[in-house]
């Protein structure tokens, strides 16, 4: 401690700045190993089958194992393939995903450190312009691959997203009409005080819009159309093999983490519970814990639910895709912010 | 450095970190992988063990374009509409702000919905033809 105090307040912010995304970056990438391990033990219990049970105990080590088989592969590069793209594209996926984090409050505080990397006032608008990039990776995939299931799934995956991306940036407006704040820290402190002040509650239509869009932009089943198996063999990462096809891989579960992250946070009262009083600040370091750990109980419930539709929905076809993006989810998003602004109209 | 921007350091970090975490996936991966032949099969395209017939790059539906001409014309609105949402519980509590704050946006709505229905009478919402 006497070390700290000997360094400056900005040098403190840049160590202090440091662990935390050692942290985050740490448990998010645990977080995608083991959700891949989860997955596919779920996947079994559901069809009745065992699952990975050879790597260790229960097949805990199987994300251990599929790493190191993905790098022992042979990395290879096709001759068909535009090089460069081909190269940056599981890397344009990867980043996004991993930087998306970067504004989630993941606790109250340790100590006098606020558990968020970075608190930014613009919060939410961040979030939605990194999940933007998003999309360049999955259409450079396609287009690097210079061959036809990964063209198709790439233009696929861009349309099913943008048009996605309409109804979740709507679908968030009526929460920001109630909390009049981006900032995703006070958008926690306006759901602390009462289970009815969690904003699924206060505005279920936004939450099941965000939900849709969430389970579209991150390309999970019932919308996983640009890598639909039986009709595409896989989509826009044919030609990919060895650790750039787990790049792409571990880029979904990254989105996926963090899309439940912002679901958590946006609609479940982030790191608070509204009974013994842990809907306020931390005072002592192991409450910070607890909210951290509050916080991954709610983003893990969250994660098997993703799942869980996984194998419980059959996929929509293309046509029904856009119908329900653009014909449903839209107007509703619309219906659901005026409805939203006329009621705090006739309040004040 | 203001501490508006300084807020941004972190994000930077973070950005670092995932940019040479993941240089290094595909760099160790070309180190430790297996070395292979180059064989002729292995450089075409995978099209189910067919050959492959014609370009990689089909021509694609005009769909698609129309398609990102609306998401552009849409997400602008769905921009205009953040600041307006962040400022409305304050401002509809002023007196004599109601009228506008509430009436102003409801009328850039109306708009929007107009271009939108128009959309959708033109059948550019339709996937099948």
């Amino acid at each position: 401690m006497e070390i700290l105090d000997q360094l400056s307040s900005s040098q403190q912010f840049v160590l202090f700045s440091a662990l935390k995304v050692a942290g985050v970056f740490a448990v998010l990438m645990f977080i995608v190993a083991y959700i891949v391990l989860v997955e596919r033990k779920v996947a079994a219990a559901i069809q009745d089958r065992v699952g990975p049970n050879r790597a260790g105990p229960f097949g805990i080590w199987q994300p251990l194992a599929d790493a190191v088989k993905s790098f022992l592969k042979e990395d290879f590069t096709p001759g068909h393939v535009r090089k460069v793209y081909y190269w940056l594209a599981p890397a344009a996926v990867m980043i996004p995903s991993l930087v998306t984090v970067a504004v989630i409050p993941f606790g109250s505080q340790l100590g006098a450190q606020r558990m968020v990397i970075a608190d930014l006032n613009v919060g939410v608008l961040y979030t939605f312009g990194i999940v933007s990039l998003g999309v360049y990776g999955l259409v450079l995939a396609g287009y690097a691959a210079n061959s036809k299931y990964p063209f198709i799934g790439g233009l696929r995956s861009s349309a099913q997203m943008i048009s996605y991306e309409i109804a979740m940036g709507l679908s968030v407006v009526p929460v920001f009409l109630l909390v009049g704040d981006l900032n995703l820290s006070r958008v926690i402190a306006h759901q602390a005080g009462g289970w009815s002040h969690w904003l699924v509650f206060q505005q279920p239509l936004a939450f099941g819009i965000f939900l849709a869009a969430a389970f579209a932009e991150t390309n999970r089943l019932p919308f996983d159309l640009p890598e639909a198996e039986q009709e595409l063999a896989g989509g826009y990462n044919v030609e990919y093999s060895s650790m750039k096809f787990a790049l792409f891989f571990m880029g979904e579960y990254a989105n996926m983490a963090a899309a439940a992250a912002m679901m958590v946070t946006l609609f479940f009262g982030g790191w608070t519970l509204p009974i013994w009083g842990l809907d306020q600040p931390a005072s002592s370091f192991l409450g910070g814990v607890l909210h951290i750990g509050i916080f991954l109980a709610k983003l893990l419930a969250l994660m098997l639910v993703f799942i869980w539709v996984r194998w419980m929905w059959p996929r929509f076809r293309y046509d029904q895709l856009m119908h329900l993006g653009w014909k449903r989810l839209l107007p509703l998003a619309l219906a659901n912010i005026v409805l939203t602004a006329t009621w705090l109209w006739l309040r004040a | 450095m203001g501490t508006q921007l300084a807020q941004y350091v972190p994000v930077l970090m973070l950005a670092g970190v995932a940019v040479v975490f993941t240089g290094a996936m595909l760099g160790l991966s070309v180190l430790l992988g297996k070395r292979g032949r180059r064989t002729q099969v292995k450089d075409t395209a995978y099209e189910c063990g067919m050959i492959p017939v014609g370009e990689g790059t089909a021509r694609l539906s005009v769909k698609f374009y129309l398609v990102a001409m609306l998401f552009i014309l849409f997400d602008i609105a769905v921009v205009f509409l953040y600041p307006w949402a962040v400022v409305f519980r304050r401002l509809v509590a002023e007196p004599g702000m109601a009228g506008p704050v509430f009436f102003g946006m409801l009328g850039f709505l109306g708009i929007v919905l107009v271009g939108y229905l128009y959309a959708w009478r033109k059948r550019g919402l339709d996937w099948r033809g």
